[in-house]
């Protein structure tokens, strides 16, 4: 499964345009302590997080991750979109929370 | 890398920096992609370096990351003009930390930084003066040492 079939399954909204939309996800991890998932979080995942400051964008392109998500209504900061365009990393977000936007993840990845 | 080859250089850093944090990291880590540093050695340096560079910005007034990279191994030392740390044994101890609530509600000030550098080092010193700073030195092996 890619980011563009998980932000259509999941109806996001996507706030990046220079993320590669059709990269392969390979997992997911959801924390908002950010040493968390520096420590555990792994390469290609999506990431479902309350975070929306700059910081976010810095550990998925240090970690490499697929994509963030940005649960329950929260939108994130003007920096941090900056940050994601200049590390092409999608950042996208969701009006659910982030046990909803996990549970969903959790049925697509699995199937 | 080219045999006996040395790539050393520093990132200054600067105390209560949070938009640029992981900038010095991020590079560094370009720097050791370039290097075909294997990526599970850049991965365990990136995160030690992160969390070395997030516990200055966050404690410390300034400070200077310093790298050096031979064929051997990747070193790096985080010398910080800081408040120092009084009892580096509780400061170790994975959940303990002395960050404000600011900044935990970021996301950071876990108490998993200096767990996290070591966990993903070879080496690790720490060494610290109250009122004066902090010394943090990772040592990341690049070859096996093949000495039994």
């Amino acid at each position: 499964m890619n980011i563009r079939e998980v932000v259509d399954s999941l109806s996001l909204d996507v706030k990046t345009e220079k993320g590669d939309l059709g990269r392969t996800v390979t997992g997911c991890y959801i924390s908002d302590l950010l040493s968390d998932v520096m420590a555990n979080a792994k390469e290609g995942e999506v990431w479902i997080t309350l975070q929306t400051h700059p910081n976010i964008a810095a550990v998925a392109a240090l970690k490499n991750l697929a994509c963030i998500i940005i649960t329950n209504k929260r939108n994130p900061e003007e920096e941090t979109l900056k940050k994601a365009e200049d590390e092409r990393i999608t950042v996208a977000v969701s009006p659910l929370s982030t046990f909803e936007v996990g549970g969903m993840l959790y049925t697509l990845l699995r199937c | 890398m080219e045999a006996n080859k040395n790539t050393e250089g520093s990132f200054h850093l600067t105390g209560g920096d949070f938009t640029n944090a992981g900038a010095a990291s991020s590079e560094l880590k370009s720097i050791l992609t370039n290097l075909n540093i294997s990526p599970d050695i850049v991965r365990r340096a990136a995160i030690a370096t992160f969390e070395g560079e997030m516990n200055v910005i966050i404690h410390a007034v300034a400070g200077v990351m310093y790298y050096l990279i031979t064929p051997d191994c990747i070193k790096v030392v985080l010398n910080d003009m800081g408040p120092g740390i009084p009892d580096i044994q509780q400061a170790m101890r994975e959940g303990y930390s002395t960050a404000p609530d600011w900044v935990r509600e970021m996301g950071w000030g876990a108490g998993m930084g200096l767990p996290n550098m070591k966990k993903n080092s070879d080496e690790f010193r720490i060494d610290s003066v109250v009122g004066e700073g902090t010394t943090v030195e990772v040592i990341i092996k690049i070859k096996e040492d093949k000495t039994p």
